[in-house]
């Protein structure tokens, strides 16, 4: 276990045009969060560099611009078939009644969205079970570093759903100023306990000086 | 078919004359407006819908270019589909137990259709068969200038009903259009996507001509009342070496520069109102820049 933030830490400044944050509680009509969940921040550096040695945990996510929001609507796919009716189709042999133009089947759905943000992640990895003796910890955080540095990505990281990439760079002074601003956030997504069947873990956001600090998974402070 | 090895990250520019491309439901069906800036909004999906289009009009029917998301498309007879060609049984709403099946289904959607080789696709339906990350995002586009839709008012000369015949009233429509608009949306390609031995769609080279095809042709087949001329103007493709890539994507965008051209004043109206340049500075070590359109 390393807990040496300092030593293979990695500072990541993302930014965007547009973002969403889902609210879980609020999802048909997306609402984003003010702020950038843990759990996106998380999926944003998993997006650079991961195995499953490792585990990324989020120390701090620094808010650098101003939290506006915007709307927009789109066509999304509405509903599935019921299987019920693909197997009377299948008995009658008609295939007529069986037709979902996408067109037709529609939701026009709403998100509310953020707009031009910016933020600094500060994470560090933890080894996992599956630690091998070819893992070492100075290896991975280089490989993090270098890929973040020359722009090198798995996959392109987004913030919050594929369609707001996120452009990202490798902070190796000192972060840009966080908004001079305190809030409290309420309570907000931290992230998904996988180990016990996908459980949501809430905890108690505050932004200090444009600065939030997540509690750990197994602190008393995230609620399950 | 060998999964793509390099990273692709594009600059797609594309106007319209004289059409709504991607009208707002919130709006009455105005083009997408950004309140803040005046600027023109072209969504992700909007894009997409005509790519699949255009695909599903090349490739018809042929075997691994099928639509999943088709006008008349039946999403769980198709995974029920992929249970028959597995021979697995279906399970309502859960995942085969054994990743090798999900993995034998997941695959074979893959395989069949080729957007869900290229942008994914979630199969949690009633008969499910995973989900699927594909290797190709799409942003926003977005107006280059404001843009100021116009409501032209049309009227129509029959009528609809018989009694409607009676009176000497016409009905009157509306239409909303954009005189015209240079818009720009990137993409990004990542390989890994593709290619990872777990994770990989298998989308290919081929597939990627196809795309690139796609996004060059695709206005040409999707004419309509509304739309107007719309026309794809420039593909600028950024190619890396490596399947990670070898520069920061946005330092590659940046290197693309949409101006108005010298002499050119007062609210643009055709694309020769613009000038695109490509920065002549050397790209970075490992990554060609394609001129596609």
């Amino acid at each position: 276990m390393t807990d040496s933030t300092r030593d293979f830490g990695l500072k990541l400044h993302v930014w965007g045009e547009r973002a969403c944050f889902t609210r879980p509680e609020m999802k048909v009509e997306r609402v984003s969060y003010d702020v950038m969940t843990p759990s996106a921040a998380r999926g944003v550096v998993e997006a650079i560099h991961w195995k499953p040695a490792i585990r990324w945990i989020i120390d701090r996510i620094h808010v650098l611009k101003p939290i506006r929001f915007e709307s927009i609507r789109r066509n999304e796919v509405g509903s599935k078939i019921a299987e019920s009716s693909v197997r009377s189709a299948m008995r009658s042999g008609r295939l007529d009644e069986l037709v979902t133009l996408v067109d037709e089947d529609r939701q026009q759905r709403a998100a509310t969205v953020l707009r031009d943000v910016a933020y600094v992640i500060e994470a560090h990895f933890e080894r996992t079970s599956k630690w091998g003796p070819q893992d070492n910890d100075a290896k991975h955080i280089d490989m993090a570093r270098r890929r973040a540095r020359s722009g090198q990505c798995f996959q392109r990281p987004c913030l919050g759903a594929r369609e707001f990439a996120a452009d990202f760079e490798l902070i190796e002074g000192e972060p840009p100023p966080a908004i001079s601003e305190s809030r409290d956030l309420g309570f907000m997504l931290l992230d998904i306990d996988f180990s016990a069947g996908s459980r949501p873990v809430f905890f108690r956001a505050e932004m200090i000086d444009g600065v939030i600090e997540p509690p750990r998974m197994e602190d008393a402070r995230a609620k399950r | 078919m060998s999964a793509i090895t390099h990273r692709y990250d594009f600059v797609y520019l594309f106007d319209v004359a004289n059409g709504n491309p991607n009208g707002d439901p919130d709006a009455g069906n105005l083009p997408r407006l950004d309140p803040e800036t005046g600027l023109g909004l072209v969504t992700d999906v909007c894009l997409k819908r005509k790519v699949r289009n255009f695909v599903s009009l090349v490739r018809g029917d042929e075997p691994g270019y099928r639509i999943y998301m088709a006008e008349r498309a039946v999403l769980n007879l198709q995974h029920r589909e992929a249970y028959a060609a597995t021979g697995l049984t279906s399970e309502p709403k859960k995942l085969p137990k054994k990743e090798e099946e999900a993995g034998a289904l997941t695959k074979w959607m893959c395989d069949q259709f080729f957007d869900i080789r290229t942008f994914g696709a979630v199969m949690s339906t009633e008969v499910n068969v995973g989900q699927v990350r594909g290797p190709i995002q799409l942003t926003f586009g977005r107006s280059l200038d404001p843009i100021v839709p116009l409501e032209v008012s049309i009227t129509r000369s029959s009528v609809t009903n018989e009694k409607d015949a009676l009176s000497n009233d016409r009905t009157m429509g509306r239409k909303h259009i954009v005189p015209y608009g240079l818009y720009r949306a990137h993409g990004f390609i990542s390989a890994r996507l593709a290619n990872d031995a777990r994770k990989g769609t298998g989308f290919s080279e081929e597939d990627l001509s196809l795309f690139w095809r796609a996004l060059g042709e695709m206005f040409d087949h999707d004419r309509s009342a509304a739309r107007g001329e719309m026309t794809a103007r420039r593909l600028i493709v950024f190619e890396h070496e490596s399947d990670l890539g070898n520069a920061p994507a946005s330092k590659l965008f940046e290197r693309v520069k949409v101006l108005r051209a010298p002499g050119s004043d007062g609210p643009p109206r055709s694309f020769s109102d613009y000038l695109v340049t490509l920065d002549e500075a050397p790209l970075p070590a490992g990554v060609k820049a394609l001129d596609l359109i």
